[in-house]
Parts: C-alpha cells; sequence; structure tokens
C-alpha cells in the first residue's frame, strides 16, 4: 500500500511514543500500514495468551483481541462463575471472573506499547467490564450505547444510554479527563459516577500507575457500524457509527474509532467510507480518530477459498477507503468458534491483500452519493432533536427517525425495512418515519423468508465456488 | 414492504399468538429469530417473537400471559445446551405449563458436533423436540402439524 500522507489528520492525536491504542493504529497508518485485529476470545487463560502471543507474533501489524463470553456480556456473573468452575467451555474470556491478578498474568509481556489489547463485549450496560479491564492496566474497548443495545438483547435503550454514560466517564477518568475537559474528580455527575464504580471495593483493583509511566489515553470504537451485521442500509450504519462518536466525545473521549462492516457491494461499500469520513471530519474535529473495516459480518462463505477471498476484499477496501484498522474474519467462520491458527492465516491473508493495494485520496465527489446524502440528514436531525446526545439519541429511536431494518428490539420503531437491489446496493424498501425523501424507497413487496435467506446469503453465495460473481 | 406496516418484532396484533419464538438467555443473535418468525407465518401461525437474550423469567412469564400453544427456542451462540436446559427446567418447574409443547434448536454447541447424549439430556429435562443445525425441514413439518395455528 502506498504512503501517501495520511489524510485523517487528527490534531488531538496522542504523543509518538504513548502507550495508547490510537497512538499504535496512528503510527502505523502513517506509515502506510493497515492494523489487523482478531475477534478472539477463550475462557481458558493459558489458551487466551497463547492466542495473543500468536496474533503478536503473526506476519502483520496487529492489535490484540480479549473478546468476553456471553455470560460476561449480559452480566450474569454467576453464570460465568459456574462454567468456569465445571470447566464448561465459555465462547470468550470472563474477564470479570478470572482474578485480576490472573489477568494481569495473561497480559504480562504480551500487552504493551507495541501490542496494544482492545477489550471487545457487546454489553448494553458495560460498567462492570469497563472496571475490570482498567483494573487490569487495559483502556481500549468498543461498543456505544446503540450499537451494543438494539441488535441484542431487551436492554432498554435509556438504561444503556445512562450505562455509556457512566461507562465513558470511566473511561475518560482513566485518562485524566472529564466530559467538560476538566481533570477528572471534579464533581460532575459523570465524574462522580466514574468514582461510585472506583470505589466498588473489588480484591487487589486499582494498581496506581507508577510515575514514570505515560499517561493513558484511553480508546473506545463505536461498533455502529456493524448494526444486526447485514441488511442495515450503509447511510444507517454510518449515521449511528457517527453519533456513537459525537456520544463518546461528549463525554469525555479524547480517542476514538468509528466503524462500517463491509456489505453486499464493494461501491457502495467505499461511498460509504467517504460519507463517515466526512461526517467525522466535520463533526469530531479535535478529537484522536480512525476508521475501522469489519470483514463481512453476515452468513460467510463455507468454503476456505470463499471465505478468504472475502476477507481480501475487505482488506482491499479498508485500505482504498482510508481506514487505519481492519477486524478479520475467518476461514472457519461459517463452520464453528475460530481457532488461534484460524485468526493467524486470516490476519496474514488480510496483511497480504492490504499490501498490494492503494490508498485513494479522498475527492469532493465522493460525497456526491445517495449513501452521504441520507447518513447527513440521520445525523443532523438526530443532532438537531436535544443538546444531549444521549436525549437526541433516544428521542430519534422514540420517533423512528432512528429505526433499524429487522432489528427486534422493543425500542426500535421496527417500520423501516431494506433489501438487496438488483444492483447488489443495500436500499430501503420501506422508510417508515425516516428524516429520508420519499425517493429513499426502492422496492414495496412482502418479503418471503425465502427471500430473506437469499439475501441474507447472496454474498456467502457470491464468494462460495460456482457462484453469482 | 408489508401492506400493513407493523413492528418486527410481533404478529398477533393483540390476540394470543400460537407461536412462543425466543432466544436463549446469553443468546445476541437475531436473524435466526427473523426467519423463524417468517417460516411460522407462513404456514399460518401468529408469532410472539421475544428476540435475544430474554432472560429465563422472562420467557416463563411470557409463556403464563400469552398461552402459546407451540415455543420455539433457538440459539447458535454455543451455549444452547446449557442455557436451553436451564429453560426448560424453568418452564417445567411451573404446573400450568408442563404440558406446553417446547422445542430447541439451532447450533447448540461450541464445537459444532451433534451430540446423542445432548439431545437425550435435553428432552428428558423436558423439550418435546430438539433440532440440529440443518433440520429445518422437520421443523416446518412438525409446526405444520401443531394443531394452534391461526390459519390452516
Amino acid at each position: 500500500m502506498t504512503t501517501a500522507p495520511p489524510s485523517a489528520g487528527s490534531p488531538g492525536a496522542p504523543a509518538a511514543g504513548s502507550a495508547s491504542f490510537g497512538a499504535f493504529v496512528a503510527r502505523a497508518y502513517a506509515r502506510g500500514e493497515l492494523v489487523v485485529q482478531p475477534r478472539m476470545g477463550f475462557g481458558d487463560p493459558g489458551l487466551m495468551r497463547e492466542g495473543l502471543e500468536r496474533t503478536r507474533a503473526a506476519e502483520a501489524v496487529t492489535v490484540g483481541t480479549l473478546t468476553l463470553d456471553s455470560y460476561t456480556r449480559v452480566n450474569d456473573l454467576p453464570a460465568a462463575r459456574r462454567a468456569v468452575a465445571e470447566g464448561v467451555p465459555l465462547n470468550g474470556y470472563p474477564l470479570c471472573t478470572h482474578s485480576p491478578a490472573v489477568s494481569r498474568d495473561l497480559l504480562d509481556g504480551v500487552h504493551g506499547p507495541r501490542f496494544p489489547v482492545q477489550v471487545r463485549h457487546g454489553s448494553p450496560k458495560p460498567e462492570h467490564i469497563v472496571a475490570a479491564l482498567l483494573s487490569v492496566g487495559l483502556d481500549a474497548t468498543e461498543g456505544g450505547p446503540v450499537s451494543y443495545c438494539l441488535p441484542y438483547g431487551r436492554t432498554r435503550l435509556d438504561e444503556a444510554v445512562a450505562s455509556w454514560r457512566t461507562a465513558c466517564a470511566m473511561l475518560a477518568a482513566a485518562g485524566g479527563t472529564t466530559p467538560d475537559g476538566r481533570t477528572a474528580g471534579g464533581g460532575t455527575a459523570a465524574g462522580r459516577a466514574a468514582d461510585r464504580w472506583r470505589a466498588d471495593p473489588r480484591p487487589a483493583d486499582d494498581e496506581p500507575a507508577s510515575p514514570g509511566d505515560p499517561v493513558r489515553l484511553p480508546h473506545l470504537e463505536s461498533f455502529g457500524g456493524c448494526m444486526l451485521g447485514q441488511l442495515c442500509p450503509p447511510s444507517m450504519l454510518v449515521a449511528i457509527s457517527v453519533l456513537e462518536g459525537v456520544f463518546f466525545a461528549r463525554h469525555g473521549l479524547r480517542s476514538i474509532s468509528l466503524s462500517y462492516a463491509q456489505q453486499t457491494s464493494p461501491a457502495q461499500d467505499l461511498e460509504a467510507m467517504a460519507a463517515l469520513r466526512a461526517l467525522s471530519d466535520e463533526l469530531l474535529p479535535d478529537i484522536d480518530r480512525h476508521l475501522v473495516v469489519y470483514a463481512y459480518m453476515g452468513v460467510y462463505p463455507t468454503t476456505r477459498s470463499g471465505a478468504l477471498s472475502l476477507l481480501e476484499a475487505a482488506a482491499r477496501l479498508a485500505v482504498e477507503s482510508g481506514a487505519a484498522r481492519l477486524i478479520v474474519k475467518t476461514a472457519a467462520e461459517a463452520h464453528r468458534i475460530p481457532t488461534i491458527a484460524d485468526n493467524v492465516e486470516a490476519l496474514e491473508t488480510a496483511a497480504r491483500a492490504a499490501r498490494s493495494a492503494v490508498r485513494r485520496p479522498p475527492v469532493a465527489s465522493d460525497l456526491d452519493t445517495e449513501v452521504y446524502a441520507e447518513a447527513r440528514a440521520l445525523v443532523h436531525t438526530v443532532l438537531g432533536l436535544h443538546e444531549d446526545i444521549g436525549e437526541a439519541l433516544l428521542l430519534a429511536f422514540r420517533q423512528g427517525l432512528l429505526d433499524i431494518p429487522f432489528c427486534l428490539h422493543p425500542d426500535n420503531a421496527g417500520l423501516a425495512r431494506s433489501f438487496i437491489d438488483s444492483d447488489g446496493r443495500l436500499r430501503w424498501s420501506d422508510t417508515g418515519r425516516l428524516p429520508l425523501p420519499v425517493t429513499a424507497v426502492a422496492a414495496a413487496r412482502k418479503l418471503t423468508s425465502a427471500d430473506l435467506l437469499t439475501a441474507l446469503t447472496r454474498v456467502q453465495r457470491t464468494y462460495d465456488p460456482g457462484g453469482i460473481r | 414492504m408489508n401492506s400493513t406496516p407493523g413492528p418486527m418484532n410481533f404478529s398477533h396484533a393483540g390476540a394470543a399468538p400460537s407461536v412462543l419464538l425466543t432466544g436463549t438467555s446469553s443468546d445476541a443473535h437475531t436473524w435466526n429469530l427473523v426467519y423463524l418468525q417468517l417460516v411460522l407465518e407462513e404456514i399460518g401461525h401468529t408469532v410472539a417473537n421475544l428476540g435475544p437474550c430474554p432472560p429465563d423469567e422472562l420467557v416463563v412469564r411470557s409463556c403464563l400471559d400469552l398461552r402459546p400453544g407451540l415455543v420455539v427456542v433457538s440459539s447458535v451462540n454455543g451455549h444452547g445446551f446449557n442455557d436451553g436446559l436451564r429453560l426448560i427446567r424453568a418452564l417445567r418447574a411451573d404446573p400450568e405449563l408442563a404440558g406446553t409443547t417446547v422445542v430447541i434448536g439451532g447450533k447448540l454447541v461450541t464445537d459444532g458436533l451433534r451430540n446423542v447424549g445432548m439431545v437425550r439430556r435435553l428432552t428428558a429435562a423436558g423439550y418435546d423436540r430438539v433440532f440440529d443445525d440443518g433440520e429445518l425441514a422437520d421443523f416446518r413439518a412438525m409446526a405444520a402439524r401443531s394443531p394452534y395455528r391461526a390459519v390452516s
């Protein structure tokens, strides 16, 4: 990939040499290298450490991932404890169940300035997870009040917004800032909320940073670009990602990333990334930030060759669109929870594909698109609803101004629907009450289960041999 | 797309649904639930879809409130065996739900392998049927035979 000067010039960029997640990614981006990252989590600390070590040793510029198990995600810690005690296999690392000492040992000598580790979890109410990750010396995670709530459960959106305010304040306080930019502990509501969590008596918890340690710059990534994994029109993905980024910034985060998941049309994906860049430039100046591409999050090709070539397409999308980081998927994705070797293969495959792709400098015509026009309308409509971004998000969902197609959550209006158009692009078949022109509706017919299956498996069929490509 | 647009998560419009469709407490996946809702509606059922991650108590309470003729539990996150076992014990513990037809299916364990012992334990605990990933035709046939459909 070329080494054109980074276009995502971020005035708030951390100093070189900083241990932070954002700084590591920014340095790689400046060198013209794509950071690749697995989605990896194992219940056993030894296996989890091995996963991190082998991620670090892969032939690629990598960051590490601790993906947490689903019991920890839903804060059912008794179930996580029982599973650990009884040796029941977990689908991720139970960060709140293993003792901080166990987790510190697991990270010791692996996590550091040259290999930052991000905690990935999916929790709508993540205070327990943020407390645990800070207590073991980590400060990078992901999620968001919308993206970690609506797709994954029944937690009320207002509760998720309140929890994510606290979680942001806890992360920001660990980096020494508060939502209004003052030093932590200054008596704001968010500061007090963070203090309450920090006061929570945990054994061997908060280890004070030694005086020589660099200042932490906690990092938070919006998962908004991945809503439901597939079949969400890109303009909505861009809008949620940007709005969650604004939420993080207004709650004190100084280093963030915004995500977008590869969808069904490579051309539309490039347009979406351009829209994401433009809206984040407009609304999030003075914040260290980068863009993240997720390899396709929907039904994955079943063959090895199909899975890897879909991943290569994601890597090309990431580089061409100026993303700094890529979350990979493996050749095993359609069959089982990937092994460490599956992940290493995916990281190295993606890195090779990235090296042969070329970063495209942004041009004005990138924004002359349906995706940008829709995303801009959604974002600005929501920002205009209330001066508090959390309240604005709640109002928007209540009024159906934001509405995620096929999302079953009780707080989602559930009126908007999408489909894959004949040109492969995701479009609206019903805009419900979204603030979009009627021309945005491109089809109107009842979806059958067979239609849904056809749409859900389109990418799989395209990439598997004998497919429709 | 729908001639009478309504929220995605239920199609029973006030009346008692013939099927209660639900994920398991720790399973965040939803496409399996959206798809099964459409399948069930196409064979004449009305569906209350609890969506992903319902706590066991909510499933029990919803069964008592809505009195569905058939309860469909779908799980694909690998915890389905463990979570499904706990859920069926909670459902069968209520005498009013002792006779309700309850089935489970999906990817129920992390290694993706069918396991005879697992099926036996789930049925012993109270499931009427256990469907493996890929046994959709059998599921459809079972659901179509259900006497509780709103339309035949």
